[in-house]
């Protein structure tokens, strides 16, 4: 679609006019890290930052969804629940896109879930080229360092100003509303593309197989020793879980008001890694132990979800890398010591 | 904030009243039950529904009963968590909820003209009941029929009158076992594992399907007894329990490799089992 520019005094014109007119969220500099959350003012918004501590998928599958709101008194009623505020997002990442296209799958295309979809339609995304990107990420060989095509707006950063890319017609839109922008000439676009050529050169950790061969990799390595080596010093903490991009499994559970008459069902991110995941009534745990959960895991993302849904269930963002107290939970070193293993073998 | 939704909810339940309750043992209840709207579950023998108690939360419970029964429909329910207590707690005239029914159910079609051997443990005989009744209901359809049943002891026995019943027809055949037999109870079976009973069996393994539902420790006994019988693995078929939680393969509660019990399962044979990494038989 089009490509157009706007100079970078003119965005943050635009952005001011958008942040008081809408909701919008961007990555902001947290205490920590940079994390999505709403804007108040353009100057929040950082576009060159290198990882966001949760991806944005927590606006479309927050970590508590209400589904379902009763009542018990005077009559037993109960009704769908939907929340979505009509909001944009500025700056969501190419990985985190790819990671978006799998929840796309997973949550629209066979039985739609009416709560991820009203979530879905409700936001417009802007993204952004990950030009700088961060020390743990391997996205580039995972071949999610660019844009799949998935979004409203995208923007790049050429240095005196930002290049547009058109994506859809909800970001015509958009982009019609806030934006002042000029046509480009091939000079913008092929820098855009030396730019985006560039930051593949930029990552640090990489996959040293094609992102294709992991689930045939995966079929051969199921008693590998590394699953134990690495299982048994998992925590069930989750963490590699809760900032996954993808990881999208949940409970399901009801709180009641105070007044015991009404209630709320409700469904909150859960992990395969917690020990009692897999634990059934009768006490049974079909996963055990952290060998079992730590591989499920990493088959999840490398192969299941493939089959499943079409879409590789890692895209490289590193954020489990990152997250794990005991440095276990990388799948670029999962994979790339499975590889090396078979080869040797 | 948009509070309309346009369409329903996946996890909206259906309300359905309970019509009766019957306790079948210490631990075990009946609820029969009927869709509020009039309709039909439509169920095959096998699947399995999202029970709802509002303010507890929803459990997945097997249906019990043939849908060669009517519009009324029956759950076996045990206590162990807190939506079963729940369960128990309700009277004849409340309503809940279900969603559902769920899952592949038994695989009628491939079922028809075969002889069918039940093998049922403790609570298991629920999901297995279904496919029962629908034998007996269609009894031309079927060849030999033969239930298996163990317990752990004759007080956790299900379904006592029905067993009864089943024992005095002719086109039926019930071998039953517990495990012990307290001294003061008079015991007409067989004592010691469901396995006992094997060997004195008579199945044409060519011929035959077995159905098996019970504790996982069972099955891999089970199972071997089935083997050791000549019958294929095709033939074995197996109900799985696991913890569904949305029944409609997304909440991954239920997943064994890749393959979700709540959409692909809960019967499974035992050649495709064999397949699978995460299950060790």
């Amino acid at each position: 679609m089009e490509i157009l520019a706007t100079s970078k005094t003119q965005f943050q014109l635009s952005l001011d006019r958008m942040i008081d007119e809408s909701v919008v969220y961007g990555a902001k500099p947290k205490a920590i890290a940079y994390e999505f959350d709403r804007l108040f003012s353009v100057d929040e918004l950082r576009l060159d930052y290198d990882i966001a501590l949760l991806s944005p998928n927590k606006y479309f599958l927050p970590p508590k969804t209400p589904l379902l709101e009763f009542k018990l008194d005077p009559q037993v009623s109960v009704e769908t629940m939907v929340d979505a505020q009509p909001g944009i997002i500025i700056g969501i990442h190419p990985y985190d896109m790819h990671a978006l296209k799998l929840l796309d799958a997973v949550f629209l295309d066979n039985l739609r879930d009416i709560n991820y979809q009203t979530r879905r339609q409700a936001i417009t995304i802007v993204g952004v080229d990950c030009l700088q990107p961060w020390q743990y990420s391997f996205a580039a060989s995972m071949g999610t360092a660019l844009p799949p095509d998935n979004f409203d707006l995208w923007l790049t950063d050429l240095g005196n100003e930002y290049l547009i890319e058109v994506g859809s017609e909800k970001g015509e839109r958009l982009c019609r509303r806030y934006f002042k922008v000029s046509d480009t000439g091939e000079a913008q676009v092929r820098k855009r593309e030396k730019l985006r050529e560039d930051s593949l050169s930029h990552y640090k950790l990489s996959l040293d197989i094609s992102p294709e061969e992991i689930p045939e990799l995966l079929d051969t390595e199921w008693n590998s020793p590394m699953w134990e080596e690495l299982g048994q010093k998992c925590f069930s903490c989750a963490s590699c879980t809760m900032v996954c991009p993808t990881c999208i499994c949940f409970d399901v559970r009801d709180k009641m008001e105070l007044s015991q008459l009404a209630g709320v069902r409700y469904r909150r991110w859960d992990s395969c890694m917690f020990d009692a995941f897999a634990k059934v009534a009768s006490g049974e745990n079909f996963r055990p132990t952290g060998t079992d959960r730590l591989r499920h895991r990493l088959y999840r993302k490398g192969k299941y979800m493939l089959e499943r849904w079409g879409e590789l269930g890692c895209v490289g963002c590193g954020r489990c890398v990152h997250a794990c107290l005991v440095d276990i939970a990388s799948p670029v070193y999962a994979y790339n010591r499975l590889a090396r293993e078979a080869k040797t073998r | 904030m948009i509070n309309e939704a346009s369409e329903k909810s996946l996890y909206l339940p259906r309300p359905v009243k309970l019509i009766e309750v019957e306790t079948l043992a210490r631990k075990e209840k009946l609820f029969r039950l009927q869709l509020e709207d009039g309709n039909v579950l439509d169920h095959s023998p096998g699947q399995f529904v999202e029970v709802s108690v509002l303010g507890i939360g929803e459990a997945p419970i097997s249906i019990a009963s043939s849908p060669t029964r009517g519009p009324v429909f029956e759950l076996g329910v045990r206590v162990v968590g807190s939506v079963t207590q729940a369960l128990h707690r309700l009277r004849p005239g409340n309503t809940l909820g279900i969603r559902g029914p769920f899952g592949n159910g038994f695989p009628i079609p491939e079922l028809e003209g075969r002889d069918l051997l039940f093998v049922a443990g403790g609570i298991g005989l629920c999901p297995l009941r279904s496919m029962i009744q629908y034998a007996l209901d269609k009894r031309h359809q079927f060849g030999k029929v033969i239930l298996l049943y163990g317990c752990r002891q004759p007080v956790e026995r299900l379904f006592r009158q029905e067993l009864r019943e089943w024992r005095e027809r002719d086109d039926i055949v019930l071998l039953e076992s517990v495990d012990r037999c307290p001294a003061d109870i008079a015991w007409e079976g067989s004592v010691g594992v469901i396995t006992t009973l094997f060997p004195s069996l008579d199945v044409e393994a060519n011929r035959t399907v077995a159905m098996v539902v019970g504790p996982p420790v069972m099955y891999r006994y089970v199972v071997a007894e089935c083997l050791k019988k000549g019958m294929a693995k095709e033939n074995i078929l197996l109900s799985l329990e696991r913890r569904m939680k949305c029944g409609m393969g997304f909440c991954g509660h239920c997943q064994i490799d890749n393959t979700y019990v709540c959409l692909e399962g809960p019967v499974f044979s035992y050649a495709r089992l064999a397949q699978l990494n995460e299950v060790e038989l």
